[in-house]
C-alpha cells in the first residue's frame, strides 16, 4: 500500500518537474527578455548590468531552481502582450473552463450510464444497434468538427443558441458563473456536448460491458428467481456494481477534459484558459504559456493521484490481492 | 495463367482474407480506406486543379457553391473556397498531407516502440524498470499538450523561415514521439514470454549475439499485435494533426492538410459559406471512421478471444 502510493507521488513530482523544465527552457531561450525590457538605446553596460541583475548569468540549474520557487507561488511574471500579471489573467479564466468541464462531465455521465444501461440490457433491439453504432461515429469524430456541426445546425440553421463566448455572467466574489442567466446557460450548452461527446461515449461502451458482465453474475439470478421486479433489479442490483470503474474513468478522464478544452473553447470562442493558451502560443507570450502548461500539469497529475487512491480505497479486493501477492 | 488464378485462390484461401470476407463493415472499411489511398496518392491526376498552384487559381471563381446548387458550376463539384481554389482539390490534396503525416507519426512511434519494448522485455533488470516508468511517466501527459510543447519549443530554437519549411517534419516529430508506449509496452510482453522459450535457448547456444536474437528471432513473433497497434495508432495520428492544425500549431495555410483546411473554413461559416468548412471535415471524419472500423477488425482477427 505504501508503496503504491509512494510510487503515483514519485510519478507525479517527475511529471509536473519534466514540464515546469521544458516550460522554463522556453522561458528563458525564447528571445532574449532583456531586449524585451530594455530600449534600442541601452548600451551594453546597462545590458549586462540587468541581466545581472535579473540573475541571467547564473547557471542553468540556479536559474531553474529560482524559476521553480517562484512558480510554486504562483508568481510567473508578467505578459508579455496583455502587461497584466500572468496569474491575475489564468485566475479570470480559469471559471469560465472549470464549468465548462463539469457541464461536460455531467452531460457526459449522465446520457452514457443511460445510454449504456439501455444498450447493456436490450442487446439485441434495432435502437440498440443504432446507438452502438453512433457511438463508433462518437469515437472517430474530432471534437472540433462536432463543434462546427452544431454550430451548424443549432446556431445557423436553426438559430436557437449562440455559436461563441458566455452570454451574461454573474460575479460571485471573485468567481464568474454563466449559470444563473438564461444566456449563459444557452452558450453552456453546445459547448459541453463537444467537449464531453467523447466521454460519453466511452463511458456509455463501459456501463454497456459492465451490465453485461453483472447481469450474468448468480446475484442477479437470485434477485430474479426472488420474484424481484426488473426495474430493481437493474437499478438496485446491477448497476451499483457497474460505478466504480465508471467513477474512476470519469476522474481520470476529467484531467484530458481541462486539456481538450483548448480545442472546444477555440471553436466556441469561450474567454477560458485553452483559449488564453493558444492564443498565447501564437503571439509567443511565453509567461503564459508556460504558466498554462504547469498549472495543467499540476492539476492533470493530482486529479490521477486522487483518483488512483480513491480506487484503491473504495475497492478492497486491490488491497487483499496485493497482500496475497507479497 | 494457371499459375496466376492459382496465385489469386491461395491469396483468396488465406486467413487474413476469410476474415475479411465474413465481416461486410471491414469489407467497406477496407475498400473505403483503399480508395483514399489511391486518391491521396494519385491526386494530381485526378483533380482538376494544383490548388496550391497559384497559377491555376482564378480569382474570379471565388466563393463558388457546389455544382447542384443554384450558382454551381459544374468545373468545381464541391465548390470554391474565398481564393477561387477548387474544394474538391484541395480536399484531395490535404488529404493526402494528412496521410503522410500520419504515416510518418506512426513509423516513427512504432520503431521507437518497438525497439525500447524489446530491448526492455529482453533485457529485463534495470533496462526494464527505466522504459516501463518512462512510459508510465509519458502516458500521465496529454499528448496533445506534448505536441503544442514540442512544437512551440521549435519554434523558438529554429529562425522562422527553417521553422515555416520544416512544419511538417517537425509535425511528425512531436506527434511521432508520443505514440510509442502501446508498442513498447505489448512488445515487451510477448518478449518475455518469447526469450524464455527453446528456440531462443538453442539460439543462444549457437552463440548469436543478444540484438540477432532479439530481431531476427523475438520480433516475428510480436508483428500481429503490432500491425493492430499500429493501425489504431494511425486513426490517432490523424486525429491529432487534424486537431493540432485546426488549433494553428499544424500545417500552414500554404501546405494546407485536412485541420487546417478546416480551420481556414471555420472562419467564413457565419457567412453562410459553409462547404468551404464541411467537405474537408466530412473526408477528415470518413477517413477516420474507417481506419479505426479496419483497426477493430483486425485485433478481431488477432485476437480472437475478445470476440
Amino acid at each position: 500500500m505504501i508503496s503504491f502510493i509512494l510510487h503515483r507521488c514519485v510519478q507525479a513530482v517527475i511529471v509536473v518537474l519534466t514540464v515546469s523544465f521544458v516550460s522554463f527552457m522556453m522561458f528563458t531561450y525564447v528571445g532574449d527578455p532583456v531586449n524585451n525590457m530594455v530600449g534600442e538605446e541601452a548600451g551594453p553596460a546597462e545590458r549586462a548590468e540587468l541581466r545581472i541583475k535579473l540573475g541571467l548569468d547564473d547557471p542553468v540549474p540556479v536559474q531553474f531552481v529560482r524559476f521553480a520557487k517562484r512558480a510554486a507561488l504562483a508568481d510567473f511574471g508578467i505578459s508579455y502582450r496583455n502587461a497584466v500579471p500572468v496569474t491575475q489573467l489564468l485566475a479570470e479564466r480559469l471559471p469560465a473552463t472549470l464549468e465548462l468541464v463539469a457541464c461536460a462531465t455531467i452531460f457526459a455521465l449522465t446520457l452514457g450510464i443511460l445510454l449504456g444501461i439501455y444498450t447493456g440490457i436490450k442487446r439485441k433491439g434495432i435502437l440498440s444497434h443504432a446507438i452502438q453504432m453512433l457511438s463508433l461515429a462518437g469515437i472517430s469524430l474530432p471534437s472540433f468538427v462536432v463543434g462546427i456541426l452544431l454550430i451548424l445546425v443549432f446556431s445557423i440553421m436553426l438559430n436557437w443558441l449562440p455559436s461563441f463566448g458566455r452570454g451574461e455572467v454573474s460575479a460571485i466574489g471573485w468567481w464568474t458563473t454563466g449559470l444563473l442567466t438564461l444566456s449563459g446557460v444557452k452558450a453552456l450548452i453546445l459547448p459541453s456536448i463537444t467537449l464531453g461527446l467523447y466521454q460519453m461515449t466511452l463511458i456509455m461502451r463501459l456501463v454497456r460491458s459492465e451490465m453485461m458482465e453483472v447481469l450474468r453474475t448468480d446475484h442477479i439470478k437470485f434477485a430474479r428467481a426472488r420474484g424481484l421486479p426488473e426495474r430493481l433489479i437493474y437499478f438496485r442490483h446491477a448497476l451499483k456494481n457497474t460505478l466504480i470503474p465508471v467513477i474512476t474513468i470519469t476522474g481520470l478522464q476529467i484531467g484530458s477534459l481541462i486539456a481538450f478544452a483548448i480545442v472546444t473553447e477555440t471553436v466556441f470562442q469561450w474567454p477560458g484558459m485553452g483559449l488564453l493558451f493558444i492564443q498565447a502560443v501564437e503571439f509567443a507570450d511565453i509567461p503564459v504559456v508556460s504558466a498554462y502548461l504547469v498549472l495543467v500539469a499540476v492539476m492533470f497529475v493530482s486529479i490521477n493521484l486522487i483518483v488512483d487512491l480513491l480506487y484503491y480505497a473504495v475497492d478492497p479486493r486491490l488491497r487483499i490481492g496485493n497482500a496475497a501477492t507479497k | 495463367m494457371a499459375t496466376l488464378t492459382e496465385g489469386i485462390r491461395r491469396i483468396l484461401d488465406h486467413d487474413l482474407v476469410w476474415n475479411l470476407r465474413s465481416s461486410p463493415a471491414a469489407i467497406i472499411a477496407a475498400i473505403v480506406t483503399s480508395l483514399l489511398f489511391i486518391a491521396a496518392l494519385g491526386a494530381p491526376f485526378i483533380t482538376p486543379q494544383n490548388p496550391l498552384d497559384l497559377a491555376s487559381v482564378n480569382l474570379l471563381d471565388s466563393e463558388l457553391p457546389p455544382a447542384w446548387m443554384a450558382d454551381g458550376v459544374s468545373h468545381y463539384i464541391l465548390g470554391t473556397d474565398t481564393q477561387g481554389r477548387d474544394i474538391f482539390s484541395l480536399v484531395i490534396y490535404g488529404l493526402r498531407i494528412s496521410l503522410i503525416v500520419g504515416f510518418l507519426s506512426v513509423i516513427m512511434s512504432l520503431f521507437i516502440g518497438v525497439s525500447l519494448g524489446l530491448w526492455s522485455g529482453y533485457a529485463g533488470g534495470w533496462v526494464d524498470a527505466i522504459i516501463m516508468r518512462a512510459a508510465d511517466v509519458k502516458l500521465s501527459f496529454p499528448t496533445i499538450l506534448v505536441a503544442i510543447m514540442l512544437n512551440g519549443v521549435a519554434k523558438t530554437l529554429l529562425p522562422a523561415e527553417v521553422f515555416q519549411k520544416s512544419a511538417l517534419l517537425i509535425l511528425v516529430f512531436s506527434i511521432g514521439i508520443s505514440g510509442w508506449v502501446p508498442y513498447a509496452r505489448v512488445v515487451r510482453g510477448l518478449a518475455m514470454v518469447e526469450k524464455e522459450k527453446e528456440y531462443v535457448q538453442a539460439a543462444r547456444l549457437a552463440r548469436r549475439s543478444h540484438t540477432a536474437i532479439a530481431v531476427s528471432h523475438v520480433l516475428p513473433n510480436t508483428l500481429g499485435p503490432i500491425a493492430v497497434i499500429a493501425t489504431i495508432n494511425l486513426a490517432l495520428a490523424i486525429l491529432t494533426e487534424a486537431t493540432l492544425s485546426f488549433l494553428g500549431v499544424g500545417m500552414p495555410p500554404t501546405e494546407p492538410s485536412l485541420g487546417t483546411l478546416v480551420r481556414i473554413g471555420n472562419e467564413y461559416m457565419l457567412s453562410g459559406l459553409w462547404w468551404i468548412v464541411i467537405f474537408p471535415s466530412l473526408m477528415l471524419v470518413v477517413l477516420i471512421l474507417a481506419v479505426n472500423l479496419f483497426g477493430d477488425w483486425l485485433r478481431d482477427v488477432f485476437n480472437p478471444k475478445l470476440r
